[in-house]
């Protein structure tokens, strides 16, 4: 996968060390490439949804497709700005093999003035095997004290 | 050994969610408890630094409202249906409303229908006040 290591490494600090709910699951950004950003989820004995077989909380699963769908965002957008997501659908088409790293693969394919129009998967191996899909909108421009990603690289809203 | 399929016909009978949440290690994590009001069942998260998405607003992390609804729709389900397995999402559909402040959260969800294969339901999730929602869902779920 072509990547902007500088990039990966920027993106990490905003979205991993800045965000304590993406840090709590041990999210990193591993790839950008183009306009497609891609995160992984170690494998965490204490996201399981089921016992009896293992396998992940699909809470686990969306909070993956929201966080790389939002930092898509970031990548597509020239100008940083606040974002907030007004709405996020997750179609479970299998279930998530247990013991493994999942990763989710995101691309901001549209922007307007006001909101921004994402498409993501979570897969394995494969991203053209996903076991869930993501289709998710982001209002930008947000009201209130958010943050941006610029501010986020500086260092001011870092503790 | 109890399994969490025992957990869950327990809390059907008596109501009691405790084995329940306790056997899914996830509802641990976000520190989700099941309590009953007003003949309601209400999910609860606990509010805890770790659920934050954005330190500076502050703001909860939009996946664990996302987390809390499909759990409640879940947990509903199971409350309210005999199932041979756990029930297993097929689509979660979560809307936004408000930004979830750093303080203790509600859901509570509603069986639009429940059929043979597919129960699918209605969940809010509100904190001050149930009538101005900060996140809805609705959840298809396989139950046969």
């Amino acid at each position: 996968m072509a990547s902007d290591p500088q990039l990966v490494e920027q993106l990490n600090v905003a979205f991993r060390e800045f965000v304590p709910h993406n840090k709590a699951l041990g999210l990193t950004v591993v790839d950008v490439d183009g306009l497609k950003l891609t995160l992984a989820l170690p494998w965490n004995d204490r996201l399981i949804g089921d016992p009896e077989s293992g396998v992940l909380h699909g809470g686990a699963i969306t909070t993956l497709l929201d966080a790389c769908c939002g930092a898509s965002v970031y990548v597509r957008l020239q100008d940083p700005q606040p974002i907030a997501t007004l709405d996020l659908r997750v179609d479970f088409l299998g279930r998530a093999p247990t013991r493994r790293e999942v990763r989710a693969t995101a691309e901001c394919h549209h922007v307007t003035s006001s909101v921004a129009f994402v498409r993501g998967v979570a897969f394995i191996d494969d991203p053209a095997k996903p076991f869930a899909i993501a289709t998710a909108t982001f209002a930008l421009s947000t009201q209130g004290r958010a943050v941006t990603l610029d501010q986020v690289l500086k260092g001011s809203e870092l503790a | 050994m109890s399994t969490s399929l025992d957990a869950a016909r327990e809390a059907r009978t008596t109501g009691d969610f405790t084995a329940l949440v306790h056997a899914i290690p996830y509802l641990e994590f976000l520190g989700v408890t099941v309590e009953h009001r007003e003949g309601r069942r209400v999910g609860v998260m606990k509010f805890a630094e770790h659920l934050v998405g954005n330190p500076t607003l502050p703001a909860l992390h939009g996946g664990t409202l996302a987390g809390l609804l499909e759990s409640m729709a879940h947990l509903e389900c199971l409350a309210q249906t005999e199932v041979k397995q756990l029930p297993k999402t097929i689509t979660l559909t979560v809307d936004y409303l408000k930004s979830g402040k750093p303080k203790d959260t509600y859901a509570v969800a509603r069986v639009l229908k429940s059929g043979r294969r597919v129960t699918t339901l209605h969940v809010l999730a509100f904190q001050d006040d149930e009538r101005a929602p900060i996140a809805a869902a609705t959840v298809h779920l396989k139950v046969g």
